[in-house]
């Protein structure tokens, strides 16, 4: 909120510098966002009289004046018409500058020097009037500077009052604030106008249908007003806290408002029908034009003012223009109300109408308020419209709105909860401060705060105005005791420590996408219909389309990382990425499945393309060596690949399930073609998901040993001419199928794929390892052993041995 | 016969100076040492010299080959190792050039600074706490003190999913899932992403937090102020002024924010800190006895204080960071800086 200090000292003295002031809120809770220095955009015009005027000789329009400022007396060519000799005006000397940057220089106006020029509200950018020059008031000392005789500087601060202090969203808010802070007493605006004899009830009347949505209305009548610009010292007030001055009368509203943060509204009696108010809810679809020229279709439980007839505003948010004040209007009826803030919160959030009035009123104002604004309001408009007011006010409260009363604060539990204890005294003074009322019951209080302090209801309201006041910096610190703590990581934690610590030893960066995604990534990576990957947990109000749903993969955001850096010309890349894929539940209202998942993706030289691999491109076996390296690293022993053509988004003949003991715990495999190409990107890419639960679940720190054998091992090597869609893990499991005691491990050393070997036939060269715990193995043992197991793969795969050495 | 021994070792040891190769050495030996050599040929002449100077002869003759053969022996040892390491350099590399390893990945700066967070309150005992990220609203509001049309709401922009179901605003829905599942006393953090609907320089849709609570008998004002002060000065440094500021949160009460000195101006006032000397950090306050009303706490008999901070903001002040789009851009460029 705009505060300014200018229209802030009316109602409290401040001996303290803009800074300094703006501090002392800051640190009582009052945020100063911003201190900004307002003045006009001129210099060097002082105030001057008219010492004698006559016509120009050589121009019908123009007159020659002699202007003193006091102690010099300058001619000055004017063509204005409404001066006259004794005027006081102001006076723009020469060298001084205008808005505009307009510089005043010494002239000759034909054939007659003029030094100086006298000057209209508008050329100097302080009012609209530019009808002719600006008469200023003779009480002036002549020669003074304009600004400080007009009072037109001013400094701003931008106040971030928080959603609590409603009471703030007014300048005797923060008035009362600076009082509390620096000790100072308020001055409240006193309010006293003269009543016609003529009784407002002969006039009007309100009736409230809704009173749980209206419990207070209040209503005056003023006759006889005269529309027209509000007063200079009015305009200048609403214009430093952002308000564009309309009308005397309109004015009058915004600025009780801006004074007490009461909303008021002037309705022209004339368009109201029966000349008289009723306070209803709107009939369904009923068409509303509201003050901003907007049309509305309005629902049935939008609260409306009306006349005996229709809609003249709506309640609380914006009135209508079938009523509005105009140039002629006579007769107002000034609204002060109370409405219900949930209602009004509810109404501008569906209308999406946030007002001045509905802020206010959504916040809750001071319920007891009412009438002093509506009074000071038609006092104002008296002072600037003319005009009589009606005796009476119609004050129509059908539903007491509940105000705390006698909140018992212990001084015992201040101290519990500061951690300092606070004098009795001390806490009476501060609260007293706030214009709250202090009750000694015993050694403690019985507090009653004032009706617009709507926030304070409880013991630690009270408390945290104690704190607040006195101020956080004089609350000592302490450390609590620290207790032995036995679980301060859980197993969870230390995994995704160990894992981001593996990839970053394995070269991989790690990444972190937004969690939402565009619903068009299901297309993308091709799921199925009927993929639960495209159950998305979908956002009602997104920012984009593209952040519209939730992702269900990790893979679709590890794509667009590559996209974007291939787009920045990084052509290798190596990233991983542990976060949450969201899968919605079927039934409405049921929290989504969330599960964490770590995903990582591969693309572009193996090692940066450097001088000793020159080319080497990293590939499915480099993330699968990562893959069994994480497993190994986490003690999860039986992992296992198997190939799959089915895997959604990657490629059929380069992908494979990866399954931890018998659970599927992910898939691998390189991108799929069809995906690259509809993402737009021309790299083969090699893709890893796994189920992060399930490494947590099977990971392990344990271990138990062997001996370490004593003997000697032995082992024979073997190639094989099989064909080619024989998967290596079959000839494998085929050798350990008999669990032959005597073998230790099998090694593939060599896979061979071209001269001298048929077509769709591979060479592959194992080393089997042959060991006895007990004994040296003889050439004989090992041979029996060896053949077998050689026989047995051969048999069932049908596989030629291409070459076989000891 | 001494007069042509002191002659002989001169001649010698010249020679000797003047020998560069292994075969000069060994002629040197060959034609001194050698069975046919000067010094032997000196050496059988010894029987001619008169019997009283025979054992001072024979000594001296000894001592120069002693001498002699020591010589030798130093300088083809010498001769023999500099060979070898002639070989060894014909073996030579560049050892300049990079290895051959993969180059270290980085963690993302989030979670470094998340952990760094996470650490400090560790030592403090307090204990890492996880929930869902697409929460009920009554975990993210309602139980928060914060009702359905309520002014309050507007403190966050909501993400909704439906009625009553968003994504969280905060992570401060783990604090009340954690209460419920578990009496005082309470000590947790909780990090993790959190979203709102609202995109800029400064904002970012999805972002991080770390927020905490302890709870426990007696715990006061004067501890949320010690714990976070000790927090600051762990992460920023000793010497890092703190303040403490009168606010407003609905789950909390007395609220506070804690500005830190301005860690780009020293406190003198500039762009970062918007003139102002001060950076606004965290977010805290005493719960607020609505929100341990709604998990069944007892707030006559137990106190406690809660604290949030947005990890990206920490993260761009401790790295300089002046656009926090780029968190999340994951372009290899920037993070490979960390």
């Amino acid at each position: 909120m705009l505060v300014s200090l200018r229209w802030l000292k009316d109602y409290v003295d401040i001996d303290l510098s803009p800074q300094e002031l703006a501090d002392r809120l800051t640190m009582a809770g009052l945020e100063v966002d911003a201190i900004r220095d307002v003045r006009p955009d001129f210099k060097d015009i002082v105030v001057a009289r008219i010492l004698d005027i006559r016509p120009h000789p050589n121009a019908d329009k123009l007159s020659l004046c002699n202007i003193t400022t006091g102690d010099q007396t300058f001619p000055v060519v004017c063509g204005a018409q409404n001066i006259r000799a004794g005027d006081v005006v102001p006076l723009a000397k020469v060298g001084a500058s205008l808005p505009g940057g307009y510089t005043i220089k010494s002239t000759r106006i034909r054939g007659e020097q003029s030094e100086g020029m006298l000057c209209s509200e508008e050329e100097m950018g302080i009012g609209p009037d530019a009808s002719g020059i600006m008469i200023l008031s003779k009480n002036l000392f002549l020669g003074e500077d304009l600004v400080s005789a007009l009072d037109l500087q001013d400094t701003v601060f931008d106040v971030g009052v928080t959603p609590n202090r409603s009471d703030c969203f007014s300048i005797i808010g923060i008035a009362r604030e600076v009082a509390a802070v620096t000790g100072k007493k308020i001055r409240y605006p006193k309010i006293r106008f003269e009543e016609a004899a003529e009784d407002i009830r002969g006039v009007t009347s309100v009736d409230i249908i809704h009173p749980d949505l209206c419990p207070r209305y209040a209503a005056r009548v003023i006759k006889g007003v005269r529309t027209g610009p509000s007063p200079q010292w009015m305009r200048i007030r609403l214009d430093a806290v952002g308000l564009r001055p309309i009308s005397n009368v309109v004015d009058v509203t915004n600025f009780v408002m801006m004074e007490f943060g009461q909303p008021l509204h002037a309705f022209d009696f004339r368009y109201l029908e029966e000349g008289r108010i009723v306070v209803r809810g709107a009939h369904d679809q009923e068409e509303f034009v509201s003050l901003d020229g907007k049309s509305r279709r309005l629902r049935a439980d939008t609260l409306m003012i009306c006349d005996g007839v229709k809609p003249v505003a709506i309640a609380g948010i914006m009135g209508g223009l079938n009523s509005e004040i105009q140039d002629d209007t006579e007769t107002v009826l000034l609204e002060s109300a109370y409405f219900n803030p949930a209602s009004i919160r509810k109404t501008a959030k569906a209308l999406g109408m946030s007002t001045d009035a509905a802020f206010r009123f959504e916040r809750g104002i001071d319920p007891e308020g009412v009438l002093r604004a509506l009074d000071r309001a038609a006092q104002l408009i008296v002072e600037t419209a003319g005009g009589k007011v009606c005796r009476n006010r119609i004050d129509n409260y059908p539903r007491q709105i509940s105000s705390s009363k006698d909140i018992p604060l212990r001084v015992s539990r201040a101290k519990k909860v500061l951690g300092v204890a606070v004098r009795a005294g001390e806490i009476k003074k501060v609260l007293k401060s706030l214009e709250m009322s202090v009750e000694e019951s015993g050694r403690d209080f019985r507090v009653t705060p004032p009706t617009f302090r709507v926030d304070i209801s409880r013991e630690i309201d009270l408390i945290e105005e104690i704190a607040r006041l006195r101020g956080y910096g004089n609350i000592p610190e302490s450390i609590p005791p620290i207790p032995v703590q036995t679980d301060v990581k859980d197993r969870k934690k230390i995994l995704e420590e160990r894992v981001k610590a593996f990839f970053n030893g394995c070269g991989f960066s790690e990444a972190i996408n937004y969690s939402f995604t565009t619903p068009a990534s299901a297309d993308v990576l091709g799921f199925q219909r009927d993929d639960e990957r495209r159950r998305f947990v979908r956002i009602v109000n997104p920012l984009t389309d593209d952040q519209s749903v939730m992702r269900t993969t990790l893979l679709y955001g590890l794509l667009q990382t590559m996209k974007t850096n291939v787009n920045n010309g990084c052509f290798d890349l190596k990233y991983f990425e542990k976060g949450k894929t969201f899968i919605a539940d079927t039934e409405e209202g049921v929290l989504p499945r969330e599960q964490e998942k770590i995903s990582a993706l591969i693309t572009g030289a193996r090692y940066d393309n450097l001088w000793h691999s020159k080319g080497l491109q990293s590939d499915f076996y480099d993330l699968k060596g990562c893959v069994e390296n994480l497993f190994r690293a986490l003690n999860i022993a039986s992992v296992s690949f198997m190939s799959a053509m089915d895997v959604t988004c990657l490629h059929p003949g380069r992908a494979c399930r990866i399954y931890a003991g018998d659970r599927e715990a992910g898939v691998l495999g390189e991108v799929h073609p069809d995906v690259l190409e509809r993402m737009d990107l021309k790299r083969r890419a090699v893709v890893f998901e796994i189920d992060f639960d399930i490494l947590a679940g099977q990971f392990s720190d344990d271990a138990s040993t062997r001996d370490i054998q004593k003997f000697p091992s032995s082992s024979r090597d073997v190639a094989f001419l099989i064909d080619r869609d024989v998967e290596a893990e079959k000839i494998l499991n085929l050798a350990r199928s008999e669990k032959e005691e005597l073998l230790e491990k099998i090694e593939i050393f060599d896979v061979y794929i071209g001269k001298s070997i048929p077509e769709n036939m591979k060479s592959i060269a194992l080393r089997f390892t042959y060991r006895s715990a007990g004994r040296t193995l003889t050439d004989e043992e090992v041979g029996r052993v060896h053949g077998r197991i050689v026989e047995r793969i051969a048999g069932v795969t049908g596989a030629r041995i291409r070459g076989e050495q000891d | 016969m001494r007069e042509d021994l002191e002659k002989l070792r001169q001649c010698a040891e010249e020679e000797l100076k003047a020998a560069k190769t292994r075969d000069g050495f060994l002629a040197i030996r060959t034609k001194y040492l050698g069975r046919k050599g000067l010094l032997t040929s000196l050496l059988r002449k010894l029987g001619d010299a008169s019997p009283g100077d025979r054992p001072v002869l024979g000594k001296l003759t000894n001592q120069i080959k002693e001498e002699l053969s020591e010589k030798i022996e130093e300088a083809l040892g010498c001769l023999a190792s500099s060979g070898k390491d002639e070989a060894l350099l014909v073996e030579r590399i560049d050892v300049t050039l990079p290895g051959r390893g993969l180059k270290y990945g980085k963690l993302h700066p989030i979670t470094r600074i998340s952990r760094e967070i996470c650490d400090v309150f560790s030592s403090l005992g307090f204990s890492i706490a996880e929930g869902p990220e697409v929460e009920l609203d009554y975990y993210n509001f309602e139980a928060l003190n914060i009702p359905r049309d309520h002014p309050a709401r507007d403190m966050q922009d909501t993400l909704y999913v439906s009625d009553n179901i968003v994504l969280r605003t905060h992570t401060s829905p783990v604090q009340v899932r954690v209460m419920e599942k578990m009496k005082p006393p309470v000590r947790v953090v909780s990090p993790g992403k959190v979203y709102r609907r609202d995109s800029d320089v400064s904002h970012t849709p999805m972002f991080h937090q770390v927020e905490g609570l302890l709870v426990d008998r007696g715990v006061s004002f004067g501890d949320l102020k010690g714990v976070l002060t000790y927090f600051v000065h762990q992460v920023f440094g000793a010497s890092t002024a703190l303040r403490f500021r009168p606010s407003f949160f609905p789950f909390t009460e007395p609220s506070a924010e804690v500005d830190i000195q301005c860690v780009m101006c020293g406190g003198s006032g500039c762009r970062v800190c918007g003139q102002s000397g001060w950076l606004e950090i965290l977010g805290s306050g005493m719960v607020d006895p609505e929100v341990f009303k709604a998990v069944g706490y007892d707030s006559e008999e137990f106190t406690g204080f809660a604290f949030g901070l947005g990890v990206e903001r920490i993260a761009m002040l401790k790295y300089g960071i002046s656009d926090i789009r780029l968190f999340f851009e994951n372009d290899q460029r920037f993070l490979e800086q960390f």
